[in-house]
């Protein structure tokens, strides 16, 4: 059931505004991150270049929401579900200001990457990492506009899957470094790229749980599945 | 008057927590002035020694309902009041019980300040002395200059005792009501939108009296400033066309109220 507007119009207007602007955020950020990806696939440093330089564009919305949200809550005391609105789009715009940091770093790393040879196989983990994490991305931005608590659940519960890859990803890269020192460059900046992707599900769970609590006023409080183990990986060299 | 006396549980919509040990206790409290239906079915507990915040639109009811509680609803002829008022357990409406004895028990400050045309003592002495509070001049002394002080306005008057209470400043004149109130030592103090015609620190000035007050005092509010409601209550109950639609802690109504009509009103959507 869609609420009631505001007697106030001009007060409508301004949370309206304030949507919008999470929605334009949160459509460049989905962008940054799938071309940063894209730069490191096609070892494009002009896409990579792009995506530094637009980083400012992200940091300067999240900067724009916050000055409005502040402005808001002096000019019209927000109560209840306007109180909630307003604090969830203060912590989305920081999420999503952090989701676009991890890309911005993504784009480094591919320009850093430009000259070396990208085994095909290493980049098909990263690559799962980077659709998951977009998939993630686009729904909770989807459950934030649409003010939908369950598809928010359903991005909170998934980010486990994004965890599972990120752990075979991390195998996968350090046995590769194992078998030839020379893939330890690579593998360094691919295994910070993917740290970042995982950063980004962390973001985005943390985006699912605002938008759960904008929508039903009580925080998600079960502990949520966790699937990173790399803190506690080993892997012995094999011995020959 | 009718006086039922059944005690029906109250209906889950107004239910949102349990409330700590209740100093007034109403039940089914039905209000009519004349052919007009202005509460209907009202239950509440009002816990002691806390501020428990009415709020809800203009002719909601949260004014008729704060007035049976010291019965001053009975001053208007048409009135007609049902259902269960306890304080402390005891029956308010019973037929027995001094109606002039409960509103000493139940202080009152109005939205207007309203003192006297006396003087600032007189206005605070005139209860203690028609209860017959006091055994002398000394002691009737002591009352005023404890009750002004209470009331946080002592050191603004304690010089000038003898001019008009008229004479003071819109937020003094508020506090030298509630200074009045406390002089009979109540133990309940019921407001009516006390700040709706001061300023900013006046209000502020009221705002934290009563804060200090709810120490020794159980204080019922009505507001129309939501903020305030938010400010200065543990309890905040929302009435709409008289109901009760919600009753809780101030902390959850302000963030997450459960019924619509309490949404739509504390965001500005009525209407």
């Amino acid at each position: 059931m869609a609420p009631q507007s505001h007697i106030v119009s001009a007060y409508e207007a301004e949370l309206a505004e304030l949507d919008s602007k999470i929605a334009h955020m949160g459509g460049l950020t989905e962008q940054q991150l799938a071309s940063a990806f894209d730069a490191l696939v096609r070892r494009d440093p002009g896409l990579a270049t792009r995506v530094i330089s637009s980083d400012q564009t992200i940091d300067t919305y999240n900067r724009e929401i916050e000055e409005k949200a502040i402005l808001i809550i002096a000019r019209r005391q927000p109560m209840a579900v306007d109180l909630r609105q307003i604090m969830a789009a203060m912590k989305v715009a920081n999420d999503l200001e952090r989701v676009g940091d991890l890309a911005k770093n993504i784009a480094k790393r591919a320009l850093a990457l430009v000259s070396e040879q990208h085994p095909k196989a290493l980049m098909a983990g990263v690559g799962q990492m980077v659709d998951r994490a977009l998939r993630q991305l686009k729904d909770v931005l989807d459950a934030y506009a649409e003010r939908d608590a369950e598809k928010a659940l359903a991005v909170w519960s998934k980010d486990a899957e994004i965890d599972a890859l990120y752990n075979s990803v991390f195998r996968e890269l350090l046995t590769y470094m194992m078998e030839d020192p020379r893939n330890i460059g690579l593998c360094t900046h691919l295994l910070f790229g993917a740290k970042n992707i995982e950063r980004i599900g962390d973001h985005t769970t943390n985006m699912a749980e605002t938008v759960y609590y904008l929508v039903k006023g009580t925080p998600l409080t079960d502990d949520r599945p966790k699937g990173d183990n790399t803190s506690s990986t080993v892997i012995e060299p094999k011995r020959s | 008057m009718t006086i039922e006396v059944k005690v029906a549980t109250k209906p889950s919509s107004q239910v949102t927590d349990t409330a700590p040990a209740a100093k007034v206790v109403a039940r089914n409290v039905n209000v009519h002035y004349g052919d007009k239906h202005a509460l209907k079915d009202v239950s509440v507990d009002v816990p002691q020694r806390s501020v428990m915040a009415f709020i809800g639109p203009s002719g909601c009811g949260k004014s008729t309902f704060l007035r049976c509680i010291n019965r001053m609803n009975d001053t208007i002829p048409i009135a007609r009041v049902s259902g269960k008022i306890t304080i402390d357990g005891a029956d308010i409406y019973d037929s027995r019980l001094d109606v002039v004895q409960l509103r000493a028990r139940v202080g009152m400050v109005f939205q207007k300040p309203n003192p006297f045309p006396k003087s600032i003592y007189e206005n605070v002495a005139y209860g203690p002395r028609i209860h017959g509070l006091a055994a002398g001049k000394a002691e009737l002394d002591s009352i005023v200059e404890a009750s002004l002080k209470r009331a946080g306005l002592l050191g603004e008057v304690k010089d000038r005792m003898g001019d008009s209470g008229t004479s003071l400043s819109g937020g003094q004149q508020q506090r030298l009501c509630i200074a009045r109130a406390i002089a009979v030592g109540p133990e309940i103090i019921l407001m009516d939108e006390p700040c709706s015609s001061l300023d900013p620190i006046a209000t502020a000035r009221i705002e934290e009296l009563i804060d200090e007050l709810r120490a020794n005092y159980t204080i019922i509010i009505v507001t129309h400033s939501m903020q305030q409601a938010a400010r200065v209550s543990q309890r905040t109950a929302f009435f709409h066309l008289g109901h009760l639609v919600e009753e809780g802690e101030t902390s959850d109504i302000f963030t997450n109220p459960h019924d619509k009509r309490t949404q739509d009103y504390i965001t500005g959507r009525f209407g």
